[in-house]
C-alpha cells in the first residue's frame, strides 16, 4: 500500500471561494453584527449596548407602521402579479411569429433600469401634464400621488405590476411551454373540461416554476427602494415609507448607525423566515 | 365495432403527412400499425381518434360516420409512449378520473378501480403519486385509465418503448389478454417487427405517410406485397439485389446463378429486384436448394443462440442470421448460402412476383 502523502494543499484550492464568500457575505454581516450591539460617537469610541438597540427597534411604532405598510404591500402585489402573469402566460401563443412578439414585449419592462422606471411613471402619473394623471383627473377622479396616499399607493402598485408581472409571465410560460402535448390529448381524451385541465395538468406541472416566482416577488417587493424612492421619496407623509426607505434614512439621514444596523438584521431575518415557510409550504408534497 | 378509414389524406401547409389510406379494423384481436419513426403511426392514430381532422376522407366506426365528432363524443382511450398520469393524483384517483367525468356513483368507482387495479397488479400502488411509481407501474397506471373506460376504441401508441426488455416481455405477454373478450377495437403502433409477429392479429405497414399493405400478421410477413412492406416488415433489414432472369435461371452476377422454381417460369425476362430475409441467408449448406456466394466479413454480432453475420458482397452490405455461434474473423472472405425457394422478386414498380 502507498503511503498517504500529507500536506496542507487542499487548503489553496478552496482559499479563492472561502475569500469570496468572507468578503462578500461574512464580513460585511458581521460589521452590521458590531455595530447593532454597540454605541458609537464617531472616533472609533464604542461603548458596548447588548440587546438595547433591538428591543428600541422592534418597540419603536416607526418601525412597526413601515413593517405593516410593506406586509400589506408585499401581500398585494403578490396577489395581483401571481394570477395575472398565469393568465397572461396562459393566454400566450405557443406557437408562431407572435410567440418571439409576446416575448421581446413581455422581457421590454425588465430591461428598464429600477430608477428610471421610477422617473418614468412620475412624469407619467403627474396630475397636471402626465398623460395618466392628467386622463384621471379629467375622468373625475381627484388623482394626486404627491398629495393624496391612496394616489400613492395605486401608483406605486400599479408601477410594480407593470414592471414586474412580466416576471411572472416569463417563468408561468416555460413551465407551459415544458408540458408534453401527449398531457392535453390524454386530458381531451378524458373529456376533461379546461378548469380541469389547468387545476390538474397545467398547475401542478408549473408548480416548481411558481415556487420560484413567488420567492422573488416576495424577496424583490420586500425589499423595494429605488421606485417608490425616486416617484414618491416615502410620502406623502410617510405613507409609502417601506422598509427599505426607512432604514436608508435611518443609516444615512440620522446616522442612527446602531439602530440601523440592528433593523438591518431584524429585516434580514424577516425575509429569510418566510421565504423558507413559502418554499416549504409549496414544496410539501414534492417528492424526489 | 369496426373502425373504417375512407380515403383519408392528411396536409400540414404544403406537406403531406397521410397519403390517401384505406384501412378496415376489426375488433377481434389487436390491429398493429407497423413502421418506423415518422412513418405516421402516431398521425394516423391521432386521426383514428379525433384529435386530428383529416384533410379529406371519411371515418366509419361502428357503422357511423363520425369525421366530425369530437374526441370527447368518442368513447376512446389512448396510452401514449411517454408514461402520462396525473401529476397530483394518487394511482386510484388516475384510474377513476375518466369514470368521474362521466358521473359514476362513488361505490361503483371504487369497485372498478379496484378490479382493474387487481389485474394489473396495481392494488398495492393505489396510495401512491405517479412520481413514486417505476416506469412500468407509471404505464400500468396508464393502462388501467384505459382500461377501466371501456372504451371501444383504444389506441396504444407504442406502450412499451419506453420500458426496460424485460418489463416489455412481460407487458406484451399481458396485453392481449387484457383486451379479450371487451368488445373494443385495439390499434397498436410499434417499431418492432419482432412485436408485430408476437401480438399476431392484423397489421397495417406504414411508411413515409403511406399504407403499404394490410392484412393478417403472418400472412404480410410471409408474403409482403411490395418491397416496402417487406423492408418495414424485417429486423434485421431484408437483404436486396438487382437480379436478372433469362430463361429459366435468376442471374446475381458472373459467378452465381441459380434455376427458378417451377411456378415462376412464366416471369418475362428482364431486371427484378431480389429480396432475401437474413434468415434465408446461412454461413454453412444446408439440405434444400441453395446457391453458394462469397461475402467479406464486416461485423459479427453473437447474441447467446444466434449469430448476425454483416458482410459485403459486391459492394451490397447484406446480413445473414443463423442458429448456433458462427464466429468469423473481420475482413476475411467467407461462403454463405441463399435458400433458393425463398426468395422474393419485385418488379420494376416494387411489386412482388406472384405465380
Amino acid at each position: 500500500m502507498a503511503a498517504k502523502i500529507k500536506n496542507q494543499k487542499a487548503w489553496f484550492f478552496v482559499m479563492p471561494v472561502v475569500l469570496l464568500v468572507a468578503f462578500n457575505a461574512v464580513i460585511p454581516l458581521m460589521t452590521v453584527v458590531n455595530y447593532s450591539v454597540q454605541e458609537t460617537f464617531g472616533n472609533n469610541l464604542f461603548f458596548w449596548q447588548g440587546i438595547g438597540w433591538f428591543e428600541q427597534v422592534l418597540n419603536s411604532e416607526r418601525f412597526q407602521s413601515s413593517l405593516g405598510r410593506q406586509i400589506v404591500f408585499t401581500s398585494i402585489i403578490l396577489a395581483i402579479e401571481i394570477p395575472l402573469g398565469i393568465a397572461i402566460a396562459l393566454a400566450m401563443p405557443r406557437k408562431g411569429v407572435g410567440v418571439s412578439v409576446c416575448l421581446v414585449l413581455m422581457a421590454l419592462p425588465l430591461l428598464i433600469p429600477w430608477n428610471v422606471v421610477g422617473s418614468m411613471w412620475n412624469i407619467f402619473a403627474l396630475p397636471e401634464i402626465g398623460l395618466l394623471g392628467k386622463a384621471l383627473n379629467s375622468l373625475g377622479f381627484d388623482y394626486n400621488f404627491t398629495r393624496q396616499p391612496l394616489s400613492a399607493w395605486f401608483t406605486v402598485i400599479l408601477m410594480d405590476v407593470w414592471h414586474w408581472t412580466s416576471l411572472v409571465v416569463l417563468l408561468a410560460y416555460a413551465g407551459l411551454c415544458s408540458i408534453p402535448d401527449a398531457y392535453y390529448q390524454a386530458a381531451r381524451i378524458d373529456g376533461a373540461s379546461r378548469w380541469a385541465i389547468f387545476r390538474f395538468i397545467q398547475l401542478p406541472k408549473m408548480k416548481r416554476v411558481l415556487t420560484i416566482a413567488v420567492l422573488l416577488r416576495f424577496m424583490d417587493s420586500f425589499m423595494i427602494y429605488t421606485e417608490p424612492f425616486v416617484l414618491t421619496g416615502g410620502g406623502p407623509g410617510n405613507t409609502t415609507t417601506f422598509l427599505s426607505i426607512d432604514l436608508v434614512k435611518t443609516a444615512l439621514g440620522q446616522f442612527d448607525l446602531g439602530p440601523a444596523a440592528a433593523m438591518s438584521l431584524i429585516y434580514f431575518l424577516i425575509v429569510l423566515l418566510v421565504s423558507w415557510v413559502f418554499y416549504t409550504l409549496m414544496m410539501k408534497d414534492e417528492v424526489e | 365495432m369496426t373502425l373504417i378509414l375512407k380515403n383519408v389524406t392528411l396536409n400540414v401547409g404544403v406537406n403531406t403527412h397521410i397519403y390517401p389510406s384505406d384501412l378496415e379494423l376489426r375488433d377481434t384481436g389487436f390491429n398493429i400499425l407497423l413502421g418506423t419513426t415518422l412513418a405516421g403511426k402516431t398521425t394516423l392514430m391521432q386521426i383514428m381518434a379525433g384529435l386530428i381532422k383529416p384533410t379529406t376522407g371519411e371515418i366509419w366506426f361502428g357503422g357511423r360516420n363520425v369525421t366530425g365528432t369530437s374526441v370527447q363524443k368518442r368513447n376512446v382511450s389512448m396510452v401514449h409512449q411517454q408514461f402520462i398520469n396525473y401529476p397530483n393524483m394518487n394511482v386510484f384517483e388516475n384510474i377513476a378520473s375518466p369514470l368521474r367525468v362521466i358521473g359514476m356513483s362513488k361505490a361503483e368507482v371504487t369497485r372498478q378501480v379496484e378490479s382493474i387495479a387487481e389485474i394489473l397488479k396495481m392494488t398495492p400502488m393505489l396510495g401512491r403519486k405517479p412520481a413514486e411509481l417505476s416506469g412500468g407501474q407509471q404505464q400500468r397506471t396508464a393502462l388501467a385509465r384505459a382500461l377501466v373506460k371501456r372504451a371501444d376504441l383504444v389506441l396504444l401508441d407504442e406502450p412499451l418503448a419506453n420500458l426496460d426488455f424485460k418489463l416489455r416481455e412481460e407487458l406484451r405477454e399481458e396485453l392481449p389478454k387484457m383486451f379479450e373478450n371487451r368488445g373494443c377495437c385495439v390499434v397498436y403502433a410499434t417499431t418492432e417487427p419482432m412485436e408485430a409477429l408476437l401480438l399476431g392479429g392484423h397489421t397495417a405497414c406504414l411508411n413515409e405517410g403511406r399504407i403499404t399493405q394490410f392484412g393478417r400478421t403472418g400472412k404480410i410477413y410471409r408474403e409482403p406485397e411490395n418491397l416496402k412492406t417487406a423492408q418495414v416488415f424485417s429486423d434485421p433489414p431484408i437483404n436486396t439485389a438487382p437480379v436478372t432472369k433469362q430463361d429459366n435461371r435468376i442471374i446475381l452476377n458472373d459467378k452465381v446463378n441459380w434455376i427458378l422454381d417451377k411456378d415462376l417460369h412464366k416471369m418475362a425476362d428482364g431486371p427484378y429486384i431480389l429480396g432475401i430475409r437474413p434468415h434465408h441467408i446461412l454461413p454453412f449448406e444446408t439440405d434444400g436448394k441453395s446457391a453458394q456466394i462469397d461475402g467479406k466479413i464486416l461485423v459479427t454480432e453473437l447474441s447467446g443462440s444466434e449469430s448476425t453475420i454483416h458482410f459485403n458482397m459486391d459492394g451490397l452490405s447484406w446480413v445473414s442470421q443463423a442458429s448456433g455461434i458462427h464466429a468469423f474473423d473481420r475482413e476475411t472472405i467467407n461462403s454463405f448460402y441463399i435458400q433458393t425457394d425463398k426468395c422474393l422478386y419485385f418488379d420494376n414498380n416494387e411489386q412482388l412476383v406472384r405465380a
